[in-house]
């Protein structure tokens, strides 16, 4: 089965054709390399399967089920089991930690307050068990601008983790990391496959995704220009036909 | 021991926001008893504190919620003249309270809505949307009123009471604005409507990246100040039992002084609650210190702009150093 089906997508950004007639698929516990350059539409791929933009034409299946792009949104992603991590990394800064995990998926009474006590107990676990955070000076109440850059990136994964989802999209989660935070992310993917659950990993460097993913795949100003298997292709190969692939002519 | 001593260095360094405007507010109480003891010594003078600086303070509890969103509303001193002359029409043709009271709230949220609709589906910075609303409104009023007040005759009934009478000794007023307070901060802090304002103002995009319709937060927050507005509209109308055009004028830069003195800071994301109360009274008493201090009321200007400009400048620095 698969996780994600994607048939002839298109998405227009009024006249200008951001994704042109896509077929995309995930399956059900694989890792999807999707690489390309600036403008190449990976960024709106990805919004179209977490519900933040809807398609304009062709048809989209997750789990079987048929979606309707009009009453399709981040919470019904977040329901069926979509999780992200943005290259933005999506998470506001003046805020504490606790504040930051549950955003939209707060536990609440039922006239919305807040239980505060749960969500800190919860956010210290997911510190502990998903971010690594052990012997570091965070605790739930630091305010996210008080992370480094692979810490932040940390936060945004663990609560991807946390919610327990099949499938975990990451937008160039490995931007601006030191070298040892980018092994880090490297091996949260790796635990991801082995947790029997779906990645999409996006970015630039080859180098990074290669050595994590089953399967790549090269969009080009909003087609998809190729499709490889790691096991039939080395990364000395895949860079080259990379460079080829998405050579501007002229 | 240790741990004690730890957590309330913690604490002292997360409030101390709050800590530097009591402070302010306690320099500027021991300036006035210095200046002008006969006054200040009295407990009269704090019972008409009490009386007057809810208007304000109930108010600049709804800028308070709409700066902690990012944005600005300048509206609300014609929401309270708009909504206050639909009590006065209702009141005058069918003689009942509730129902005027209640056309009055909605009015408010009426405007709330265009305010937030303007800003959020038509895309109109709300600076622009609130002050166009601002005169929009005001001259809608004046139209319809022809520049007329209207005395209501309002007698001396329950809702008199419940509104502009006292007690145990107190004006009502002070009740409701501290029991807005606290529901206000209950909403901001610990409900998750407040927290979708407090997201939204800090990181817009983040915040609709994680499945919030930060539009709909907009528009709740903007109807939600104007019937604020109204509600301190339908207390000033029980106060003085008349309505009249120029109603909420002079509440624009008082409100937003006691806001900024407040310690809300003006770029969303942050917001005191407990900082707009002690904001209210600290602006609330500065005329009345200044007459009692026998300066003329030219001062009175020219000290609240110095301590906007001081209170502004420590909430600054302390956020810095934070």
């Amino acid at each position: 089965m698969s996780l994600i089906k994607m048939i002839n997508i298109q998405k227009h950004y009024g006249g200008v054709e951001a994704l042109k007639k896509i077929n995309f698929e995930v399956g059900e516990n694989e890792v999807v390399g999707l690489m390309g350059d600036n403008g190449a539409g990976k960024s709106t791929l990805i919004k179209i399967i977490t519900g933040l933009h809807p398609f304009n034409g062709g048809e989209m299946y997750i789990k079987d089920k048929k979606i309707n792009p009009k009453n399709y949104s981040v919470k019904k992603a977040h329901e069926i089991g979509i999780e992200t991590v943005y290259q933005e990394q999506a998470l506001a800064e003046k805020h504490s930690l606790w504040r930051n995990i549950f955003l939209g998926r707060q536990k609440t009474n039922k006239l919305g307050f807040i239980k505060v006590k749960e969500e800190k107990e919860e956010t210290n676990q997911i510190m502990r068990e998903m971010m690594g955070f052990t012997g570091i000076g965070a605790n739930p109440d630091s305010s996210i601008h008080t992370l480094s850059g692979g810490e932040k990136q940390g936060v945004a994964i663990g609560r991807a983790m946390h919610f327990n989802a099949d499938l975990v999209i990451l937008d160039e989660p490995t931007m601006a990391l030191s070298l040892q935070e980018v092994e880090k992310v490297l091996n949260f993917i790796r635990e991801i496959k082995e947790k029997g659950k779906a990645c999409i990993y996006i970015s630039h460097n080859i180098a990074n995704v290669y050595p994590v993913s089953d399967r790549f795949v090269v969009l080009d100003r909003g087609k998809i220009v190729g499709r490889y298997e790691r096991e039939k292709i080395s990364l000395e190969e895949l860079n080259t036909e990379m460079v080829e692939l998405t050579k501007v002519e002229g | 021991m240790m741990k004690s001593k730890l957590i309330n260095s913690k604490n002292v360094a997360k409030y101390k926001t709050q800590l530097a405007l009591f402070g302010i507010a306690i320099i500027v109480l021991l300036l006035f008893i210095a200046t002008s003891p006969s006054v200040f010594l009295k407990p009269q003078i704090y019972r008409a504190f009490l009386s007057t600086v809810p208007f304000v303070g109930i108010i600049a509890l709804g800028l308070t919620m709409i700066l902690a969103l990012g944005e600005i509303d300048l509206s609300f001193p014609a929401v309270m003249a708009i909504s206050g002359f639909v009590f006065a029409i209702i009141f005058e043709t069918t003689g009942s309270v509730i129902l005027a009271i209640i056309g009055c709230l909605i009015t408010g949220a009426i405007v709330g809505l265009i305010n937030g609709l303007l800003i959020t589906k038509i895309g109109i910075p709300s600076i622009i949307a609130t002050l166009g609303m601002q005169f929009f409104i005001r001259g809608f009023s004046n139209l319809v009123s022809q520049g007329r007040a209207y005395s209501m005759g309002l007698r001396d009934t329950i809702y008199q009471k419940i509104f502009a009478g006292s007690l145990l000794g107190l004006p009502v007023q002070s009740y409701w604005f501290i029991g807005l307070a606290i529901l206000l901060w209950f909403i901001l802090f610990r409900h998750k409507f407040g927290e979708h304002i407090l997201f939204t103002g800090d990181n817009e995009k983040a915040t609709k990246m994680m499945g919030i319709n930060v539009d709909k937060v907009k528009i709740m927050t903007f109807i939600l100040m104007a019937v604020l507005a109204s509600f301190a509209g339908i207390m000033d109308i029980f106060r003085m039992r008349t309505w009249w055009p120029t109603m909420g004028e002079g509440y624009l830069m008082m409100t937003m002084a006691t806001v900024f003195v407040g310690g809300t800071s003006m770029f969303g994301g942050d917001a005191t609650i407990l900082g707009t109360v002690i904001g209210a009274f600290i602006i609330g008493s500065l005329e009345a210190g200044i007459v009692a201090a026998g300066l003329s009321g030219f001062w009175t200007r020219f000290i609240y702009g110095l301590l906007i400009i001081a209170a502004v400048t420590l909430h600054t620095v302390l956020k810095k150093k934070k």
